[in-house]
């Protein structure tokens, strides 16, 4: 017998959760501060937020709503590494990629507080706004990602699946499909350990999630999604493959959902405390400010201004998201064609003129 | 003028489209060299080249993401599913996410894609190749369904379909694909996608129909006339959104109507035009609406399938049964 193919998947950190500098090569980003600084900025705003979504939803202001805590260093590492006219493909979560591109906190608010108007969001107009059904913005991807590659455009789309998505076949059909037209594109699995109530372990016995990407024979790796310089440079570098028309690339993220799936979950009831308490010692922002710290780039002025800042601009946001003009029964007919078709123009008459009958 | 055959009234229209619209790509399996499993994308790719004539690794999902990928960023693209039977794994961008990009981002994307399936039954297919289920899509908001009836129609409504700036599924009627020749000119003339077509005049009881059912409902009509009785057709071809106005005109005239369709009958596009008729037309009607329809079963292996499928005999007798009603 002769080995025909071998394959390794490689894990790329940079950042140690004690936030320690370590590999032999060290990106150039790891000493541009006034980025790490404000991507450190764009952590903590994110993860203000969320606190302030959770609470929302906890006192009846926002419908469901996805936490994003523990993520911050993946999403906005993903975030960051894109340009703005590649198409990002999100699942329900990545605020952080999605505030570095432009769309506004306010935006997410509108969107869980039930008006589609959230997903008109500020930034790239092209981007894929959020998509519940799981893994099927992979497959969206890979057709924008097609469309570039056939207009000849220096463009990719990066796609954001989980570990339950991984075991999705729209994400293992856009892998084949990234690998057949090769192209530029990159696939990234956020494996934050828990597909709501199911543990990574019950996804699938494969070693590696990243593993996947090899069966389309797409360079494939792993990286600590706790860690922004490893998410960072790995997305960057996957990306430059893709401008380079050299196909499309797997990262697998690790990382953990410190919080419930959403608010409507209640992990407790399927996770052990004990692992969520260990889970807290990888999580992003304490290394990155530890690292920034040791640099003498950061103190405890600056992170008071920060919570300070942070908090004003959440405040803002919500404010903004609970003054939103509010929606008439028209709108509902307004958008589901370009032009209304006859019949549905009766139903959108009529449920004006009930709406009249009601309020009048 | 060339004669030419419903399947090749698809390849002129797709052809068209292609030569015209830069943005047009037709995509799916087995569509590129081999020119389709029904050859209705033949010579295309030779002509076109393989960036626009895509052969799809063997992936239905895969297609209608894709297919819904492209269109949100600027494309047009034309996919095909194989047979209706396989659109199953497709339901899902379907009804998820092209039915419903525009309304959910306020018009900031949008879904101008096709997808082409070939369906119904009468040509001896294997399993899983002969169902009709255009009504699983016509219930779905943010769709239109088209189906043609003749090569003529099949050129003017693909056009439109390839042109409407929201998601069409356009099933075309494989027993009729090579069924008769009629003159089309290869003019880029589009058919409306809003309204039915009457396709014959007549005073005594209105038969509604569409795909490849128009094939019994004309030799139905013709074996009416015969006895003195007058027949008016209406093939109603977009059947989302459905245009009612057409066919209430044409019941408020004949008082009479019979719907004939080759679909099962429960929860069908008949039940709601029958459904239509009772809230908006009852008092032009002389008597209840009859269906003829496929029957609530499995669609039957080809050796039951005559049987299954609604036959002049079946149409008669309930044209009959309107027209005894005085």
């Amino acid at each position: 017998m002769t080995t025909v193919a071998s394959f390794n998947i490689d894990y790329l950190q940079y950042l140690t959760p004690n936030g320690e500098l370590v590999g032999d090569k060290k990106p150039a980003i790891a000493a541009d501060f006034e980025h790490l600084k404000s991507i450190y900025e764009l952590m903590v705003l994110t993860r203000t937020f969320d606190a302030k979504a959770v609470a929302l939803q906890r006192t009846g202001k926002l419908g469901t709503y996805a936490s994003c805590l523990g993520h911050e260093a993946v999403h906005i590492g993903i975030g960051a590494a894109m340009q703005e006219a590649d198409v990002f493909a999100p699942m329900y979560r990545e605020y952080g990629a999605q505030f570095y591109r432009g769309v506004k906190l306010s935006e997410v608010l509108l969107y869980w507080g039930g008006d589609e108007r959230g997903s008109d969001f500020s930034g790239p107009a092209h981007d894929f706004p959020w998509c519940v059904p799981i893994a099927t913005q992979c497959t969206h991807a890979a057709g924008a990602a097609l469309a570039f590659k056939l207009r000849g455009e220096k463009r990719a789309a990066v796609s954001v699946v989980g570990d339950g998505g991984s075991s999705k076949g729209d994400f293992l059909e856009a892998i084949n499909a990234a690998s057949a037209f090769q192209l530029p594109m990159v696939l990234m699995i956020v494996n934050n350990q828990w597909a709501i109530s199911v543990p990574r372990k019950k996804q699938s016995q494969g070693r590696t999630l990243a593993q996947k990407g090899l069966a389309g024979g797409l360079p494939s790796i792993q990286v600590d999604g706790n860690d922004y310089i490893a998410v960072y440079t790995a997305v960057k570098a996957a990306l430059k493959r893709a401008y380079e028309g050299k196909g499309a690339s797997v990262i697998e993220a690790i990382t953990y959902r410190l919080s419930d799936h959403t608010t409507a979950d209640d992990a407790s009831r399927y996770r052990p405390d004990d692992e969520v308490e260990n889970a807290k010692q990888f999580e992003p922002i304490k290394r990155m400010r530890k690292y920034l710290t040791s640099q003498g780039q950061w103190n405890e002025q600056l992170e008071n201004q920060l919570i300070n800042t942070c908090k004003v601009e959440v405040d803002a946001a919500v404010e903004e998201y609970l003054n939103a003009s509010q929606l008439s029964v028209a709108d509902m007919f307004d958008h589901m064609y370009a032009e209304i078709p006859h019949d549905l123009a009766e139903q959108k008459a009529y449920a004006q003129a009930m709406e009249e009958k009601s309020n009048g | 003028m060339a004669k030419v055959t419903m399947v090749e009234a698809v390849t002129m229209a797709l052809a068209h489209e292609l030569e015209h619209d830069q943005d047009v790509v037709v995509l799916g399996e087995d569509v590129g060299i081999n020119g389709g499993v029904f050859r209705a994308t033949n010579g295309l790719a030779q002509r076109f080249g393989e960036d626009r004539v895509i052969d799809t690794p063997l992936a239905e999902a895969m297609i209608a993401g894709m297919t819904v990928g492209m269109a949100t960023q600027g494309m047009k693209p034309v996919a095909e599913a194989q047979f209706m039977g396989f659109i199953f794994p497709m339901f899902e961008h379907i009804v998820c996410h092209a039915a419903r990009m525009r309304n959910r981002t306020r018009g900031r994307l949008t879904c101008p894609l096709v997808i082409r399936a070939p369906y119904g039954g009468g040509i001896h297919a294997p399993e899983h190749h002969s169902e009709s289920i255009e009504a699983m899509f016509a219930h779905t908001p943010g769709i239109k369904v088209v189906i043609p009836s003749s090569p003529s129609r099949a050129y003017g409504l693909l056009l439109a379909a390839i042109r409407s700036p929201d998601p069409v599924l356009f099933f075309e009627p494989k027993r009729v694909y090579h069924l008769n020749k009629e003159e089309v000119e290869d003019d880029g003339e589009e058919y409306p996608l809003d309204m039915c077509f009457v396709i014959r005049e007549g005073t005594d009881v209105t038969l509604v129909t569409w795909g490849a059912m128009m094939k019994e409902t004309i030799e139905a009509a013709d074996a009416l006339a015969k006895q003195g009785i007058s027949a008016e057709i209406i093939d109603v071809a977009t059947i989302s959104p459905l245009d009612m106005d057409t066919i209430h005109e044409s019941v408020a005239k004949t008082g009479r109507c019979v719907i004939i369709q080759e679909a099962a009958k429960h929860c069908s596009l008949s039940s709601e035009i029958a459904a239509n008729l009772a809230d908006q037309g009852l008092y032009d009607l002389h008597a209840p609406v009859k269906r003829v329809t496929g029957y609530d079963v499995v669609m039957p292996l080809f050796k039951l399938e005559k049987k299954y499928m609604p036959s002049v005999d079946r149409i008669l007798d309930k044209v009959h049964q309107v027209l005894e009603v005085s």
